[in-house]
């Protein structure tokens, strides 16, 4: 009896599509995204840390610190804005070049070594004499500034020997001022004062390391918890792309009653429907997202009243991406249930791999540029651009574009795919 | 009764329907043979077949959803699925072509919409159908929550909204109780009382000798006879009375016992042979014949012909095989 009833089971899995791609591909598909993000199937391993390097100082400790920077391979270290192929190498970053570039997201930290930096590079212990390092950085990424600043104590100590060693000469003398026994255990203990790398601490200021640090968020600083819009945008166009996939699934609805061939044969044409179901779906895109982002602003502070030209056309190019998605995954699919497996698959790939459910700047490079394939990509770094970074409207040309150009193109796709419903 | 004006703006001369060798085939299956037919001004025309006999493909045709192999179809003299067919035509689908989670009159509305009414036009239209298909006081329930019958009628209505000069309705019967059905007649005779011309498909030959001036037979995708229902019996059986005999088992040879008594014998496990009489008094020699064959005869009746005894004429089967 039981072997009939799990038979019967099996045979019913067996021929309903939908639940065999929940049942086996997702969580399938689900492992070797996640994988590919966390276990470094890009083929980088842990990701490099981009930092942007300055040096106002110009001496030769200075350079050779910079040279160790660069060469560092936990960090994607340049002193340069990348040129142009074949054209000549643009002139370095100033702290004021770097600073912006931090602020528009070109890479989370900048460290900027300030003139006189040679002369007293390094020092033991806080309060000590020393120039402090610059680090800007952008706080929506928490990780960079505390990688780069262990990094950059960990590089003072393999690139500037002889600094350590002069300092160490110098405590030398101060401490015992001669090599007696009574001096050699004064030595001991000033060395056992000597604190440990630094990297793991926070706080405006850094200066228990060998090198001393003053950290500053260029972004971020004067902001009320504006990364909320990160995280609206990232979960909210995922939502948006289940109810454009739903009102999509209407359409095979309607197919399937029966009032499809009904309105058919009235005065619509099968372009008119689409268009007309996409923009029902497209405007409640807009109200869900409008939505999210009044109680972002009401419950989170969020500074929604004064970022709304940047919301409303990331929200209108967000609507028209995801309406038109919908109106593709309706149009392919051939029955309501078939339609939902297939949504819920794709949706949460692309949302995985988007930077809605794990934020893309913390994946392997691979997988960020992967992760542009979808639409949750582009809109979150819109909607990023303009709560986070204050960017103009103008700026999100290349988010808007890609938005409505890949609307366009999977509407036209719908398009073409919905033909089998105009004559039988 | 609430009067509702039709805009005559767009009437012609042209006959409501003329179906010129209509081709369709799904893959190997022939759905539509060459099927021709003229339907005249206010007529009623009946497509009368059994299920897979091919008058819904026919009705879709009509409605402009299938594109024909070959032949044509026109509607006031315009090419089917054209705009101004379309403006013509309305056509009541054999499933519940309705919005579920949308009232009757929302309903309504959105199919008047979609068939381009606005204003004064829709708001008439809309109520005019309430009333036609009594669901006035229904007007704002939602459609899941009607009865089955209620739905029928609705999904009527919703094909009518914009008042076409001719209306398909494909067994706008199917699954109804009896009440509703007559509900549903006397719905199609207010239509044709209205000057509406119709084309009624079923596969209920009652339905079709009340409702029909004229009637297509269709079997195999082909138009097999057409004509009142008065000529169809006249042409298939003279002035001869149906005799229906059915044996106590099924017989050997009993298709050739049946043709050479100038009889049929219909399909199926039930052995029963049709014959048309001349007087009733012929049966005595049909049950003479019988006995002296060694058929055991458990049943015989004697009927006036019907649409029914015509199609089993024509065809050998029962109309609703």
């Amino acid at each position: 009896m039981i072997a009939a009833i799990v038979l019967n089971g099996f045979r019913a899995l067996r021929r309903d599509r939908g639940a065999l791609i929940l049942s086996f591909i997702l969580p399938v598909a689900f492992f070797s995204i996640f994988a590919a993000i966390f276990g470094g199937m890009g083929g980088s391993g842990t990701p490099r840390v981009s930092v942007l390097v300055v040096d106002e100082d110009g001496s030769a400790v200075s350079e050779r610190l910079v040279g160790a920077l660069l060469q560092e391979p936990s960090l994607a270290a340049s002193t340069h804005p990348a040129g142009k192929k074949g054209a000549l190498v643009p002139p370095g970053y100033t702290a004021a070049g770097a600073e912006a570039a931090v602020k528009q997201g070109d890479a989370p930290a900048a460290l900027i070594i300030p003139k006189g930096f040679g002369a007293h590079p390094v020092a033991l212990g806080p309060g000590a004499d020393r120039t402090p390092i610059r680090l800007l950085h952008d706080s929506s990424d928490p990780v960079a500034p505390q990688m780069v600043a262990g990094i950059l104590q960990k590089v003072v100590m393999t690139a500037l020997p002889d600094a350590m060693a002069n300092v160490g000469m110098q405590y030398f003398e101060r401490a015992s001022g001669g090599l007696t026994a009574e001096q050699r255990k004064s030595i001991e203990s000033a060395m056992s004062r000597v604190p440990v790398n630094s990297a793991g601490q926070s706080g405006p200021q850094r200066d228990t390391g060998f090198v001393a640090l003053d950290v500053r968020d260029v972004v971020g600083e004067k902001k009320q918890n504006s990364m909320i819009a990160f995280y609206a945008a990232g979960i909210g166009v995922m939502f948006l792309l289940f109810t454009a996939s739903a009102a999509g699934g209407a359409l095979l609805d309607e197919a399937e009653s029966g009032a499809l061939d009904r309105i058919l044969s009235a005065r619509v044409s099968m372009t008119t429907l689409l268009a007309g179901k996409m923009a029902y779906s497209a405007l409640l895109a807009s109200a869900q997202l409008t939505l999210m982002f009044l109680w972002g602003a009401a419950v989170f502070h969020l500074e929604l009243f004064t970022h709304l030209p940047g919301f409303i056309v990331m929200t209108a190019a967000t609507s028209f991406a995801v309406a038109s998605f919908g109106m593709l995954l309706a149009s392919i699919s051939h029955t309501r249930a078939q339609q939902a497996a297939v949504s819920t698959l794709i949706i949460l790939t692309m949302s995985a791999l988007g930077g809605s459910m794990f934020p893309r700047f913390l994946m392997p490079e691979t997988m960020q540029k992967v992760g542009l394939l979808t639409f949750n990509a582009w809109a979150i770094d819109g909607y990023t651009k303009v709560f986070w970074r204050d960017e103009p409207v103008l700026h999100l040309a290349p988010q808007v574009a890609v938005l409505i150009g890949a609307g366009l193109v999977l509407f036209l796709i719908a398009r073409r795919f919905a033909r089998r419903w105009e004559y039988s | 009764m609430y009067v509702y004006h039709r805009c005559m703006g767009s009437a012609t001369t042209a006959i409501p329907l003329r179906i010129d060798s209509v081709v369709k085939c799904f893959g190997d299956l022939t759905a539509v043979s060459g099927v021709s037919l003229d339907v005249r001004e206010r007529a009623c025309l009946g497509l009368l077949g059994p299920n897979g006999a091919g008058k819904s493909t026919l009705i879709r045709s009509i409605a402009g959803r299938v594109r024909l192999d070959s032949g044509s179809i026109r509607v006031f003299g315009e090419p089917a699925g054209s705009a101004a067919a379309r403006a013509e035509l309305g056509w009541v689908p054999q499933e519940l072509a309705l919005y579920p989670l949308l009232t009757c009159r929302e309903n309504l509305e959105a199919f008047g919409r979609y068939q381009g009414l606005r204003g004064k036009a829709l708001r008439d239209g809309i109520a005019w159908c309430l009333e036609w298909a009594a669901l006035a006081d229904r007007a704002g329930a939602t459609v899941k929550t009607l009865s089955g019958g209620m739905r029928r009628r609705l999904n009527m209505a919703a094909g009518l909204v914009h008042r076409p000069r001719m209306v398909l309705l494909d067994e706008p019967t199917v699954g109804v109780d009896p009440q509703s059905r007559n509900r549903i007649f006397e719905m199609v005779e207010e239509l044709r009382g209205q000057g509406t011309t119709v084309i009624y498909t079923t596969h209920y030959m009652e339905e079709a000798e009340r409702l029909c001036d004229t009637i297509a037979i269709m079997d195999h995708g082909c138009v097999i006879a057409q004509g009142s229902k008065e000529e169809l019996v006249e042409r298939s059986f003279g002035r001869r009375s149906d005799v229906l005999m059915r044996f106590a088992s099924s017989v050997e040879n009993g298709a050739a016992w049946a043709a050479a008594h100038g009889g049929t014998l219909q399909e199926g496990p039930e052995g029963i042979a049709h014959f048309g009489v001349a007087q009733p008094t012929d049966i005595a020699a049909l049950l003479d014949a019988a006995g002296r064959d060694g058929l055991e005869v458990i049943d015989v009746v004697l009927r006036r012909p019907n649409l029914e005894s015509v199609f089993l004429q024509l065809t050998g089967r029962d109309l609703r095989q």
